[in-house]
Parts: C-alpha cells; structure tokens; sequence
C-alpha cells in the first residue's frame, strides 16, 4: 500500500474516531436527558429538572466538540477521498444532504432553547426541545449510518456505460436492511455509553458521599436503562449485524473470527492470536462446534474460513480486525454481566450503599468507548479491501493530487488540535461534575 | 434545467450561510474593539450564543446539497484546495470551541485567551472565504479528468501558474474582511444598547467607507481578471439587477444606519452580501470552476452535475427540508429576539 494512501486512510480513521468519541455521548445522554425532562413532567418533582440541566451542561460541553469536531468530516469525502466523491456523491449526497437539513437543524436549533430558553419556554416548551435535541441527534445517526451501509451493502444504483455509479432506486437507499440493523446496534452502543457515564457518576457521589440524592437517581437510571441497552446490543441487534456480515461479506465474517480453514462445525474462538502467515490461530481458547451455530443458527454447519477466498479478497488487516472484534464482544458481554448484576442489586435495594459495585460502576464508566471504537473498526476494517462493497477499492478512491506530505502535514494538524480539545474538554467536564447539580443552579450565561 | 435548478439552490444556500454566519464571524472580528468589559463581551457573545452552531449549519447543508447535486465539483474543489479547506476546517473548531468554552472558567486568562481566539480565527475565516471566491472567479488550472492541486502562493501573480493566494485573491479576501466586520457591527448594533452599541455603530460607519471603495476596487479587478464577467452581463443584461441590489444594500446601509434602524441597516448589508454573491455567480454561470488556460476543461454547470435521477428526487425530499429547516430557523430567531438582557437564563 503506498505511503499517500495509507494517509489518507489514516487521516480519516483518525478524525472519525475522534469525532465518533463525542457523538455517542449525544446519542446517549439525548434520551437519558429526554426522560429526566418527562420524570420532571410527571412527577412534578424540580429534582428531576435540576438533574436535567446538571446533564445539559455535560452535554453543551460535549455537543459543541461533537459539532466542531462533525464538520471536517463532512468535507474530507471531498478533501481526501475525491475519486470516491466523484464516483459515488450522487448516492451518498443525497443521505449526507439529508443529514444537513432534516437533523442538524433540528438539532442546533433546539439545543440552543434546550441550553438558554428554560426561561422563556413553557415546562412543555422545554420538555419538547429535549425531545427534539434527542430525535435529532438520533436521525442524524440514522441518516449517516445509512451512508456507512450503503458503502457496505451497496443497492438501488445501476452501473452506466463508462461503470459509473448511478443512482436508481433512492428510496431503497434509506430502508437499507443493513442500515436498519446497524442504526439499532449503534444506538444502543451510545445509549451504553450514555448510561455507563450517568451511572459512573452518580456511583462516584454515592462513594464520596456528596450529592447522594442525585447519585440515586443517576445510578438508577443508567442501571435500569443501561441493562436494557446492554441486552439489545447484543441481542437481537448484534447477532443480526453478525448475520448481515455472514451473508453480505463471508470473507470479512471470517477474519473477524480468525477462522482460517473451511470447516463443518468449526469451533468458536473466545481468545487467541492470529497469526496469519502460517494462518492459523495462535494459543486459542475456543467454544467447540460453537461457530456454525452463532453463524447458521444450526449446529453442524459449515462455516467457510478464509482459505474459501481468493487472497486479494481478504481484509488486508486480519489480526487488528480480529482483535476489535473480540474486544468488542468480550466487552458487550462485561457489560451485560455488569449491568445485570447492579440491576439485580438496584431491585434488592441494595445498590446504594454497595461499595464494591459502585466502584465496579465507576471504574467501567470509560469501557463503553473501547467498544464503539472497536466496533467501528470491525466494520470498517471488515469492508476491505473494498471501499464500496464489491464495487469500488479502497485502492481506487483517494485524492490523486493530494500528496503524501501534505496529507501528513494536516493529519498531525489535527492529532495537535485535537490533543489540546480533549485536554480542555475533559477539564470542563471535570469542573462541572466536581462542582455538581444544584437545586435552580442560578443562570451565569456567556 | 435540473442542473441550472439546483445550481441556483447552492448558490442561495451559499448566501444565506453568508449572511447568517457572516454576522457571527463579524461579531469576532469587532468585539475586542467595541465590547471592552466583562459584560459588554458576554453581551456580544449572548446575541450568537444561541444561534451560531445553526447558522454554521447553512455551510453543512450547502457542502451536503453541493456533493450530492455536483460530485464532481465537490470532489475537485475540495481536494483541489486541499490546503486552505483543512484551515478553514482548523479556523472553524477554534471558533467553536472560543464561543462554548469561555464561559466555563472564571478567570482572567481563561476569558481573554478564548476572546483573542475568537477574533483572531474570525478575522481569518473571513479573509479566507473571500480568497476562496477570489479563486472561483480567476479560475484554476483543471487538467483533462477535472482535477487539480494549487499550492498556497506562487508567485502572487494571477497568471498561468497561479497559487490560491495573489494579489487579486488577497484583494478580495480583504474586501470580504470588511464586509463582513461591517455586518457583524451592525449585528453587534442591533442586539446591544448603550455604550457598546454606540461603538458598534461606529465602526460600522469606518467599515462602510472600505467596503464602498473596495466595492469599486474589486469589481474593476474582477472584470480584468475574468474576461467571461463581461461577456455574461453583456448577453444577458436582466442580470444587472444583482449589482443593483448589492448597490441598493450599500446606499441602505448608509441611510439606515444615518437614521439609527440598526436592524434595516443589519438587512441592507445582508442585501449588499447577496447581490454581490449573486452577481458574481451570475458572472461565472455556466462555468462553475473556470479552467484557467483550456476553456474546455472548465467544470460546468452541465458537465458536473449528478445524474438527472438524482436531481429529480433530490426535489423530493430537498423542498420539505428546507421549508423545515426555515422552519426552525424563523422560530429560534424569533425566540431569542430583541436586544440582549444579560439576566435571563443561560449557562
Ligand atoms: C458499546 C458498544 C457495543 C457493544 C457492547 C457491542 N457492539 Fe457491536 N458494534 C458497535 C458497538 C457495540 C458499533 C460501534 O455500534 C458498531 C460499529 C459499526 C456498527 O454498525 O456498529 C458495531 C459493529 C458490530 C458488528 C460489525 C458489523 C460490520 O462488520 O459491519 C457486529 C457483527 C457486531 N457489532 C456484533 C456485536 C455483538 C454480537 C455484540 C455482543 C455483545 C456486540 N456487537 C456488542
Ligand atoms: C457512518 C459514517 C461513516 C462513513 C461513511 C465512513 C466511511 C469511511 C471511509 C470513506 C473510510 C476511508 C477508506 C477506508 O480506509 O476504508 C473509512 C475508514 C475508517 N473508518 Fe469509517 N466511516 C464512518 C463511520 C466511522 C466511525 C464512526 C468510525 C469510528 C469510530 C469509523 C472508523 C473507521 C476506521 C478505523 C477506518 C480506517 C480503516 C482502514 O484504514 O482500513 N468509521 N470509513
Ligand atoms: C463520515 C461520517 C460523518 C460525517 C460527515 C459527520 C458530520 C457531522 C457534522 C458536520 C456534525 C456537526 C453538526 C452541527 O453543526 O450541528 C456532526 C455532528 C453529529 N454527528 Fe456526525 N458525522 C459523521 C459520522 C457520524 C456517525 C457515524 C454518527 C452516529 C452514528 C454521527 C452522529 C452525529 C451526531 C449525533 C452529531 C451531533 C453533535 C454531536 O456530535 O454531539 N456522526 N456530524
């Protein structure tokens, strides 16, 4: 692989990943914030909303780094990968246009009522743009997830005379059975984070004895909702996004697994290094015959390993692909384990004051965000060598004029920036959770 | 025809994200001259504190309409100004980042840092965008598959071998400067009483004589360095209406701003900025990218746009977005309107 586009790939990896850091807090603390609004509403308890807007100042910080961070995305398609643009922007324009105007708006529009108008909104006024800042972080991540699908699932376009992409069937485009899988897996990944942090933070007050009220609330509801989420991530939204890859990209399926030879009833690697010269799994740990099930849903099945492809087919990093993937997993399942025993705590009302939990709780808080990253990068690791599916390689879709030198000048422009964002991102946050809710916290403004 | 429809949506976004976050980026450019305290700043901050991050959106939405509608300019102006896009990208977070941050730390280094921030990458947001129109204007050397790379400068000359920034570029980056201090005063007029308001006005007034020169200036180079300019008011001279409302925003500006209006003076310069937008896409219309040298090579309004498939359900789902979109737009402006009170509510 040449240098300029091992860049790029580089440049985009990163960036995304840094900007996919805060979204996930937004898609998870938008409903976290949206039921604290309704408890309010309901219970007519201010609680409640000093709770939400000790939230929506978390959430301000990390909305605004999610913002400037979403941008440069939007124009790298253009920047760096301007084969693939041109090639493809007539389909994934339309869902990425889409995103401009049907959730960013709504999104920004709202958040600054959400933040600024609790004054001048009615309670329902206010309740409404929590909903609104919620949905719309939600449809934003539909509308770009529907893009990733599209580049992993290709479908409604047609190849012209000179094999250009044409669009046929936009409709199609948005009902993408992979994005709908993938939309639900990834929600419920924010959501995990969402409440992993909610939690985190409430067990960090009950443990410093400070602001136990609002501990309570906080530990409660990012446990109840937090097991939930972690249940649904892994089933049925998980396995499905399994099986979409078993049938849509065997060969990536196989990697992920580390499964290198055909076999009836392979066994399922738990642990393990892949070595993939002498192709084969080093030191594994595995589920015997457990992999024709999970894949085939049969037992006995077989399971075609990488030898069933030709090699310039393969995911041209097998071992990192792998390791995400089991990272990813390993921890879906932590979690569930987790969260299924502090819930069984929360309802033996033993939660509170159960010190060892609480700090299982707090210490976990960070994991969520190892998961979404490795499950991002299962994805798009597993998607090579192909840039779009079966139609265009990775190989073919970089800037051709835009040289390694400069590619590195502004990727490691965005490693300094981004290094100095997050240090003063974190200290924000830190400010406010030390600081902490307070009943009608009094209104300071810019 | 679909092309020409939907190159005239981009262009009316590409206005519209002028105007509106034209007058956030004014706003940086002016505020550590016309907002001295620690509450005349916050003043200045409050009245785009909530609108900013939707304003932006208009430049989201604009670059989403322009990939999906014109792919092939996208991808060749994006990469093609590979250099200038990543600091506009870079200017950009760090005024984001000035705006939201500033207020989480009281302290005396904290606040001025992000105000010095905020000024300083407004100020080159704005000379950078006006260099980038300069650029679509001059025209840059496209070879035959539509691609091209130009390095920061040369030789500062817009000649055959041209970088992004000559003379001609920096030129109209200044002109854009002032044009947008300008309407960032007038904003900064509009929302604030006093003291800080006074000074806004006043530098309004110092910005209206550079803008109405540079007005002059620009538009003689432009016709020099452009011949197609001419050739296009020339054949079609109903196209004179857009300099006639950029010149009709200029007068507004004066005589508003004579009358104390500080909101019509605020919409005469929007008026100014669209008509001279307008009537430099006019210009440039059919080409959307000149090539400088080989005319044939010029991206076109025709030769760069998406399959007419897309056009046609881009309708589909464009016109109930963008009336959404106003939607929202018209209601947060609404909600936060009138001049800026510093106690109601806030973070
Ligand atoms: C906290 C986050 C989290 C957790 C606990 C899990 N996942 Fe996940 N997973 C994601 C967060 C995530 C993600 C970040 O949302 C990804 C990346 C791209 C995508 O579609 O979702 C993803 C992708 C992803 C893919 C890749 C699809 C592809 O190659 O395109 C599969 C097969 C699974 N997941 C399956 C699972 C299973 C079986 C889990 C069982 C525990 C699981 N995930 C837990
Ligand atoms: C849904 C929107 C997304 C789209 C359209 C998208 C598209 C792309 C593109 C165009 C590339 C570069 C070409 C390549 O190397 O394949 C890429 C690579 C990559 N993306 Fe995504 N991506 C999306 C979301 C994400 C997210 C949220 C993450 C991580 C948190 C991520 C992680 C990566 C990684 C790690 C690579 C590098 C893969 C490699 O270098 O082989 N992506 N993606
Ligand atoms: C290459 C892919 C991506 C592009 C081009 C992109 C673009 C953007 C842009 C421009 C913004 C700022 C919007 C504003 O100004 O209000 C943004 C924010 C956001 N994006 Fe992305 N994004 C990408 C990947 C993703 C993914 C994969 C998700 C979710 C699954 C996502 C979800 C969001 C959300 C929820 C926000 C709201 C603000 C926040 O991050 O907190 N984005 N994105």
């Amino acid at each position: 692989m040449d240098s300029a586009l091992a860049l790029h790939r580089f440049h985009f990896a990163f960036t995304i990943t840094f900007h996919y850091l805060f979204v996930q807090l937004t898609l998870g603390l938008g409903l976290l914030i949206f039921i604290l609004k309704s408890m309010a509403l309901k219970t007519g308890n201010e609680h409640y909303n000093d709770a939400a807007r000790f939230w929506a100042k978390i959430f301000a910080v990390n909305f605004a780094l999610g913002v400037v961070t979403g941008i440069p995305m939007e124009f790298q398609f253009g920047t760096n990968w301007s084969r693939f643009s041109k090639a493809a922007g007539g389909v994934i324009g339309h869902t990425l246009a889409m995103e401009g105007l049907y959730s960013f708006f709504l999104e920004s529009s709202f958040l600054g009522l959400l933040i600024f108008g609790e004054k001048i909104l009615s309670k329902w006024g206010h309740w409404f743009a929590a909903l609104a800042v919620w949905v719309g972080s939600w449809l934003s991540g539909y509308l770009i997830i529907a893009t990733d699908a599209w580049m992993q699932h290709p479908l409604g376009y047609a190849l012209g005379p000179n094999g250009e992409i044409l669009l046929t069937d936009w409709f199609s485009l948005l009902v993408n059975e992979w994005a709908f899988w993938q939309f639900w897996h990834t929600m419920m990944g924010g959501v995990l984070t969402g409440c992993f942090i909610m939690a985190g933070i409430g067990a960090f007050y009950l443990l410093l004895h400070r602001h136990e009220e609002y501990g309570r609330t906080f530990v409660r509801l990012g446990v109840t909702v937090g097991l939930a989420a972690a249940l649904l991530a892994a089933f049925p939204t998980g396995d499905q996004q399994g099986m979409l890859v078993a049938r849509h990209q065997p060969v990536a399926l196989a990697a992920m697994e580390g499964h290198f030879e055909t076999a009836a009833s392979p066994d399922m690697a738990i642990m393990g290094q892949p070595d993939v010269n002498k192709r084969r799994l080093d030191n594994p740990f595995v589920l015997p015959g457990a992999l024709g099930f999970i894949v085939h849903k049969r037992w006995g099945a077989e399971v075609r390993g990488l030898d069933g492809f030709p090699q310039d087919q393969w995911p041209d990093n097998i071992a990192l692909l792998y390791y995400s993937f089991h990272v990813m997993v390993g921890l879906g399942t932590i979690f569930i384990g987790i969260m299924g025993l502090a819930g069984l705590f929360l309802w033996l009302k033993r939660l509170y004051t159960f010190r060892p939990l609480l700090w299982a709780l707090l210490l976990a808080s960070p994991l969520p965000y190892v998961a979404n990253t490795a499950g991002w990068m299962t994805a798009e690791l597993g998607r090579q060598p192909w840039l779009i599916y079966g139609l265009m390689r990775t190989t073919e879709g970089a800037s051709p004029h835009v040289s390694s030198g400069n590619t590195l000048f502004t990727l490691l422009g965005f490693m300094g920036l981004y290094t100095v964002l997050a240090m003063l991102g974190l200290l924000m946050i830190w400010r406010e959770i030390d600081h902490g809710p307070a009943p009608q916290e009094k209104a300071t403004g810019y | 025809m679909l092309p020409v429809i939907w190159f005239c949506i981009v262009a009316v976004m590409i206005a519209i994200y002028v105007v509106l976050d034209g007058f956030d980026l004014g706003a940086g450019i002016v505020h550590l001259g016309v907002a001295r305290t620690e509450n005349e700043r916050r003043a200045v901050l409050k009245s785009i504190g909530p609108v900013w991050d939707g304003n932006e959106v208009w430049l989201l939405a604009a670059g989403g309409t322009l990939y999906f509608a014109f792919p092939a300019l996208y991808a060749s102006s994006f990469s093609g100004f590979y250099l200038p896009l990543m600091m506009v990208l870079w200017l950009l977070i760090l005024r984001g980042a000035s705006v939201e941050f500033r207020s989480h730390f009281d302290n005396r280094v904290w606040k001025p840092l992000w105000d010095v921030v905020f000024c300083f990458a407004s100020a080159l947001l704005a000379i950078f965008f006006g260099a980038a129109l300069g650029n679509v204007v001059r025209g840059v050397p496209l070879d035959s598959s539509g691609d091209f790379f130009l390095p920061l400068w040369t030789n500062w000359q817009p000649g055959p071998n041209p970088g992004i920034l000559d003379w001609y570029t920096v030129t109209v980056g200044l002109f854009a400067f002032l044009t947008l201090a300008q309407h960032g005063a007038l904003w900064v007029a509009y929302k604030t009483k006093d003291e800080v308001r006074a000074r806004a006005r006043n530098v309004a007034r110092f910005a209206w004589f550079g803008v109405g020169l540079m007005t002059m200036l620009v538009t003689v180079l432009s016709f020099r360095i452009q011949p197609a300019l001419a050739a296009s008011f020339h054949s079609m001279p109903a196209g004179y209406v857009f300099p006639a409302l950029a010149l009709a925003g200029l007068v507004g500006v004066f005589l508003f701003w004579r009358r104390q209006h500080d909101l019509r003076a605020f919409l005469a310069s929007s008026l100014f900025i669209i008509g001279m937008l307008t009537s430099l896409v006019f210009g440039v219309f059919p080409n959307v990218l000149p090539s400088i040298g080989d005319p044939a090579l010029s991206l076109t309004v025709q030769n760069a746009a998406a399959p007419e498939y897309g056009l046609r359900v881009g309708l589909l789902w464009f016109i109930p977005g963008i009336i959404l979109a106003v939607g929202y737009n018209t209601f947060l402006y609404r909600k936060f309107a009138g001049k800026i009170n510093l106690d109601d509510g806030g973070h």
